[in-house]
């Protein structure tokens, strides 16, 4: 399985002493676990939901977050725990099932249909009805009731394409609203808002709230879930780690506890590119000014040397991807511009940035690197072999002696190159992919989550590799999740959050403690900055 | 899914398979093969029961007869069309206008041959052959810029010249059946190479060709690529522009062959009725040849045992008496049983044993057809 | 300062006919009445007698069965779906009805025949597409076969229509003022596109359709009933298919296998014409008619002219689709 902390206890420890007398919990989930195959997403789990309550459900990425959502919304079935609504144990078979207990969720894109009107959209399937068919006007009064009561000043008849995300995102709301929901789950509700849209957000949450509402808030955003919420879950590793009440946790403990570490463990990590020389690094390889992209990311500065890792640290939604994506071009910058060595270009698309020799390793493998049908030796060759188009294909001797030495250098197994891509394991996937790019000679190679995923003995292979390839002269761009993996490797550390940069420092000696602090340090500039409440 | 938590070797790992020098994924195509082949085998079985003598074949005038080489002769035009649509069909498209094109092109070379004051000489079918397939070409990158470049769904994109070229071929035949006395050109249909009727030969050497470039260069991948995962293609670097436009041209070449061969063998060009449903017969070859309409790994051995079946249906019809009309139950049969074949969800109601899903498909989309 | 304060009424009648603007989605529908206005326009300025509205008239008379198999394609491909199987449908439909009336059977025996056989044979579609994932295109490929399949075993020959009261309804006709007369199946064709509206933009059903069209997974998440809506627009157009299959042989009076070969894109130009996206999710019935009424505007174009030939039909459909196709292209690009 996946790396234990030794002081980590089996059984949940929800600290009722922390928790002050909020009434009897709306919704109590309670040791909740569920296995997928090998995999266990969640082990004895619990959560309570309060009325009248923001509850926030934090963890990193593949902590259970959504696994647990998907328990209480009837997508997925309980292997053991159970579910109490009410008083009552409750199971759900399906969605509506929930739904019609009073729970409502809002999924992170917008669920609704934009082609319907904003009425229609909130009251579809539930709508008033005249002579066997809707009474449109009924509707759009109800459901311009609705959005006055949630303080919106949305035209129920407008056509909900027609608005911007963060608007619909509030229709969303108000439909789950008026099914007379007991409990609203949130799910990442603000990755695509702005400031005030999110304050909007937060006014809607706050009315609901002091109408007795439980509300479920999933989020990465770090002063967000201090401004709104009440109380806090976190997980990791599909376990509970602690229930806590936001009042009584500073961002540090917070962050602490999502990643899993204590203070004095995290100060003894090795540091293997300590050994080397970091004072010179070679010379400028590429280099980026004020790039930026609406929604992604904020207006961004950044130089890459030869024979240098520089790593991205953050947390999720940090814009850590959004960078990265941005570098490679395969999305397109609003502003800002790319240099490579002397040259100067907008960067259009992937083939511009791989003929530049910049290669991109993606952290969604299975959307956007594997190609499951075709062999490895196909999926290794295939950034080569586009380079060279189709024309030119590479000669067969070449193709089995490039794809055997990478198979024995990542250690790929099975080692047999005509074995099917969608029959590996992710580890084994991620090696080929990384050979993929490696066959390409890139100068500037970036790596998003290359190690997510995958056991301990891949992992560092991928390290070990990486750190070789710095050494030979490799520009890389490195992100994890994993601070100490990120801070093992890099030379020079680009610290974001929020979707942006914060601080950027040379890696000599920073620990990972180091960095929270400035991640959580943020927060106490922005909040003295600019107070709330 | 979880490795193994032994420390790597760092040498000392088995060697691997040297990469066999034939074409690679043999076994998991001969897998998927051999539906289609039993179909073709059940009905050569019922031919041969219903007419004993239909495995004969005699030789006259040096020529190789007898049902079989009609069957040979006959699969030509639709293995051509059908060539095209599985490379197109691969990239997550599909070609409704090979019926037009086809139509098309006889309309070109046998105008060119009619009016053409040495009507029944070589250099007059050259020449007119030639125009005819430089005609598709363009058609073909009328279609592929639709589809590549102004990004419109491949259904409609060829809906457009679906509809337009038949009335395209109608102009250039100026609405005359237009028959033709060219020898040369009837060749095409009815003549023969060695024993071998041409119109055979000429589609294998199509396929061959067709099989040499999609496997010896690196195109057949790249294909299957972009079909399979369009996203990671690109972030790779394939050029998908290149390669859609380049498989609708090819898949107009195709047609454009195929509806020579139709006209060669009738002699004549009927611009309203050459070529009629032919993409229709085209991607049912594709399919029961194992391509999946959804895109990706493409089999072009596969598609000629689909041409051959669907030839080999409507011999089979009327070789046992049912009335030549019934051809199209039978193609909603083989239609509706690919598919069920071809569906996840039918094939897990068949199986017995139920396995606990690991976690619920998400919602299904529904598109028009090849989007 | 103030002027005398009145109470403030809403704006009068008046104004807000002047600033009326129609919502975003009749743009595509007003764009093709324009169309279809001009070309009327030109072709009275043109042709002797084109401008007569008898003119219009014998338009939706001689195209009352593609209005309707219009109707019932426009269901389908608004929830990005098609129907393959119309033409092939029309054609069972007039055979069924020309053998039904030759065995003896009474006209409206027959009539319900041909509606049961063409909502089964939608339903069975629609239950392949749905329940076994089948791809629209295939499916009703295959019922396409299927359809014409049948034809050539109920009869190879054609079969005449002599039933009295068959033909009796075929050249029944309502007389309007001014000596106007519009048949008894131009009505029905339009009953039909009322029905249509009606459906799609006052029920749950209709809403559903549309929802369906853009964005399945999100209409299921919102507790919609996909299923039974995703199937309904299959046993509706089966069901169009097999009215327009009727009206088809009260025009022709007689039951053909070769009939209405193709007449599915036909259909299916008109839709895309009259504005509906064939990804689904927008789009009009109304728009539908005006389409219907373009393809059949540019035959009397050329069956008044006289010189032009048959298939310039065909390639000024094809243009007119692309030219719409494009269009749709760039607004929705422009969207996104």
């Amino acid at each position: 399985m996946t790396t234990m902390d030794t002081d980590q206890a089996a059984a949940p420890r929800p600290a009722p002493d922390a928790t002050p007398d909020a009434g009897v919990p709306v919704v109590e989930m309670q040791d909740i676990s569920i296995t997928f195959g090998a995999v266990r997403a969640l082990d004895q789990v619990s959560l309570r939901l309060f009325p009248g309550e923001v509850h926030a459900l934090m963890g990193e990425n593949g902590a259970g977050k959504s696994t647990m959502i998907k328990a209480l919304t009837g997508v997925y079935t309980i292997d053991s725990g159970r579910i109490v609504v009410g008083g009552e144990q409750v199971e759900f078979g399906t969605p509506a099932a929930s739904q019609a207990a009073g729970i409502s969720t809002v999924y992170q894109e917008v669920n609704l249909v934009t082609n319907l009107t904003v009425a229609e959209n909130m009251m579809l399937g539930r709508e008033p009805r005249r002579l066997g068919g809707i009474n449109t006007r009924a509707m759009n009064r109800k459901a311009g009731e609705t959005l006055q009561r949630l303080g919106l000043d949305i035209d129920p008849a407008s056509l909900l394409g027609d608005h911007p995300i963060a608007i619909q995102q509030l229709v969303a709301i108000a439909r789950a609203v008026d099914v007379e929901a007991r409990v609203l789950i949130l799910d990442e509700p603000t990755s695509s808002l702005d400031a005030d849209e999110v304050a909007k957000l937060f006014e809607v949450m706050r009315t609901l709230r002091d109408d007795g509402v439980a509300i479920v808030f999933v989020s990465h955003f770090l002063d967000q879930i201090y401004e709104i919420s009440d109380r806090m879950t976190i997980l990791r590793n599909g376990r509970l780690v602690e229930e806590r009440m936001v009042s009584e946790t500073s961002q540090l403990e917070l962050v602490k506890l999502m990643i899993g570490r204590e203070l004095e463990a995290l100060e003894q990590i090795d540091r293997e590119v300590a050994a080397t020389d970091s004072a010179d690094t070679g010379a400028p390889v590429m280099k980026v000014l004020g790039l930026s992209r609406k929604g992604s990311l904020e207006a961004t500065d950044l130089e890459l040397h030869e024979g240098e890792v520089v790593g991205l640290a953050g947390l999720l939604g940090s814009g850590r991807t959004e960078l990265a994506r941005l570098l490679f071009g395969a999305d397109t910058a609003d502003t800002g511009e790319v240099q490579f060595r002397s040259e100067r270009r907008r960067l259009r698309s992937p083939r511009h940035a791989i003929d530049r020799k910049v290669a991109f390793s993606s952290e969604d493998r299975k959307a956007e690197g594997v190609i499951g049908d075709l062999t490895v030796a196909d999926n290794m060759l295939l950034a080569l072999q586009a380079s060279r188009g189709w024309l030119r294909p590479i000669p067969q001797s070449t193709r089995t002696s490039l794809v055997q030495e990478y198979i024995e250098k990542l250690d790929i197994r099975p080692a047999d190159p005509q074995a099917l891509m969608r029959n590996l394991s992710g580890g084994n996937q991620q090696k080929v992919l990384l050979a993929r790019w490696l066959i390409t000679r890139p100068e500037v190679l970036i790596l998003d989550e290359p190690t997510r995923g995958i056991d301990i003995g891949a992992k560092a292979q991928i390290q070990a590799t990486v750190a070789e390839l710095a050494r030979q002269g490799l520009s890389v761009v490195f992100i994890s999740a994993e601070l100490e993996e990120v801070l093992r490797l890099s030379d020079r550390l680009v610290v974001m959050r929020d979707r942006r940069k914060i601080a950027e420092r040379r890696n000599d000696g920073v620990s990972v403690s180091d960095v929270l602090e400035i991640i959580a340090g943020e927060a106490r500039q922005d909040q003295e900055a600019h107070p709330r409440d | 899914m979880t490795d193994t938590l032994t420390r790597p070797t760092p040498s000392g790992s088995p060697g691997p398979s040297q990469a066999p020098q034939r074409r690679l994924r043999a076994s998991s195509s001969t897998k998927a093969l051999l539906w289609p082949v039993l179909a073709l085998v059940v009905l050569l079985v019922v031919n041969v029961v219903a007419t004993p003598s239909f495995f004969d074949l005699r030789i006259q005038d040096g020529h190789l007869f007898g049902p079989l080489v009609d069957i040979a002769r006959n699969s030509a035009p639709v293995m051509l069309v059908a060539l095209g649509m599985t490379l197109v069909i691969a990239t997550r498209g599909i070609d409704l206008s090979v019926g037009a094109i086809a139509a098309i092109a006889g309309a070109v070379a046998c105008v060119h041959m009619a009016g053409s004051s040495a009507e029944g000489a070589f250099a007059t079918a050259a020449v007119g052959c030639f125009t005819a397939l430089a005609v598709c070409l363009v058609l073909g990158l009328w279609n592929g810029f639709l589809v590549s470049v102004v990004g419109i769904q491949p259904i409609i994109a060829t809906l457009v010249l679906m509809v337009a070229g038949r009335g395209l071929a109608q102009l250039v035949t100026d609405g005359q059946i237009t028959t033709v006395n060219n020898d040369s050109f009837s060749n095409l249909a009815s003549g023969f190479v060695l024993a071998v009727p041409l119109a055979t030969v000429v589609a294998v050497a199509v396929v061959a060709l067709t099989a040499l470039v999609t496997r010896r260069t690196a195109l057949g991948m790249l294909v299957e690529s972009v079909g399979i995962n369009p996203e990671a293609s690109r972030l790779a670097g394939v050029r998908s522009r290149t390669i859609i436009w380049t498989v609708y041209v090819f898949s107009g070449l195709c047609a454009g062959l195929a509806g020579l061969i139709i006209a060669a063998n009738t002699r004549s060009v009927n611009a309203n009725s050459l070529g009629l449903f032919i993409e229709l017969d085209a991607i049912l070859a594709v399919v029961i040849g194992g391509t999946s309409l959804a895109g990706g790994r493409f089999s072009i051995l596969g598609t000629v045992i689909g041409a051959v079946f669907i030839t080999t249906l409507a011999r089979t019809i009327t070789n046992v008496g049912i009335p030549s009309e019934a051809n199209y139950l039978f193609k909603a049969l083989v239609v509706v049983a690919v598919c069920l074949l071809q569906s996840p969800r039918a094939r897990a109601a068949l199986r017995v044993r139920r396995v606990r899903p690991a976690a619920p498909s998400s919602a299904p989309t529904a598109k028009a057809g090849p989007a | 300062m103030s002027t005398a304060t009145l109470p403030t009424a809403g704006p009068s009648t008046w104004d807000r006919v002047r600033t009326y603007t129609p919502s975003a989605k009749y743009y595509p529908v007003l764009a093709t009445t324009a169309l279809f206005i001009g070309m009327f326009g030109i072709g009275s300025l043109r042709f002797e007698g084109f401008g007569d509205p008898q003119v219009f008239l014998s338009l939706l008379l001689d195209n009352s069965f593609l209005i309707v198999l219009a109707v019932g394609m426009t269901f389908v491909i608004l929830t990005g779906g098609i129907d393959l199987s119309v033409g092939s449908v029309v054609a069972l439909s007039t055979m069924i009805a020309a053998k039904t009336l030759e065995m003896g059977w009474s006209p409206y025996l027959s009539i319900v025949a041909v509606l049961a056989a063409g909502t089964l044979l939608g339903l069975l579609m629609g239950l392949l597409i749905h329940y076994f994932d089948i791809q629209p295109f295939i499916a009703t490929l295959a019922g396409m076969f299927l359809a014409r399949g049948l034809c050539y075993i109920i009869s190879i020959e054609a079969i005449p229509i002599r039933d009295q009261t068959f033909s009796d309804w075929a050249f029944r006709t309502v007389t309007l003022p001014g000596g106007y007369y519009i048949g008894y199946t131009s009505v029905i064709a339009l009953l039909s596109v009322a029905v249509a509206v009606w459906v799609l933009a006052r029920t749950r059903f209709g809403r559903t359709v549309y929802a369906i069209g853009g964005s399945e997974s999100s209409a299921l998440l919102m507790g919609l009933k996909v299923a039974s809506t995703k199937v309904g627009v299959y046993v509706i157009s089966g069901f169009c298919a097999a009215l327009g299959g009727l009206l088809f042989a009260l025009y022709t009076l007689s039951g053909y296998s070769l009939n209405a070969v193709g007449m599915e894109l036909d259909a299916i130009a008109a839709v895309v014409i009259g504005g509906t996206l064939l990804t689904g999710g927008r789009g009009l019935v109304i728009g539908s008619l005006v389409g219907v009424l373009v393809l059949g505007i540019i035959q009397t174009f050329i069956s008044f002219d006289g010189t032009l030939s048959s298939w310039w039909t065909r390639i000024v459909i094809g243009v007119l689709v692309l030219v719409f196709v494009v269009i749709q292209r760039v607004a929705t690009r422009r969207q996104a």
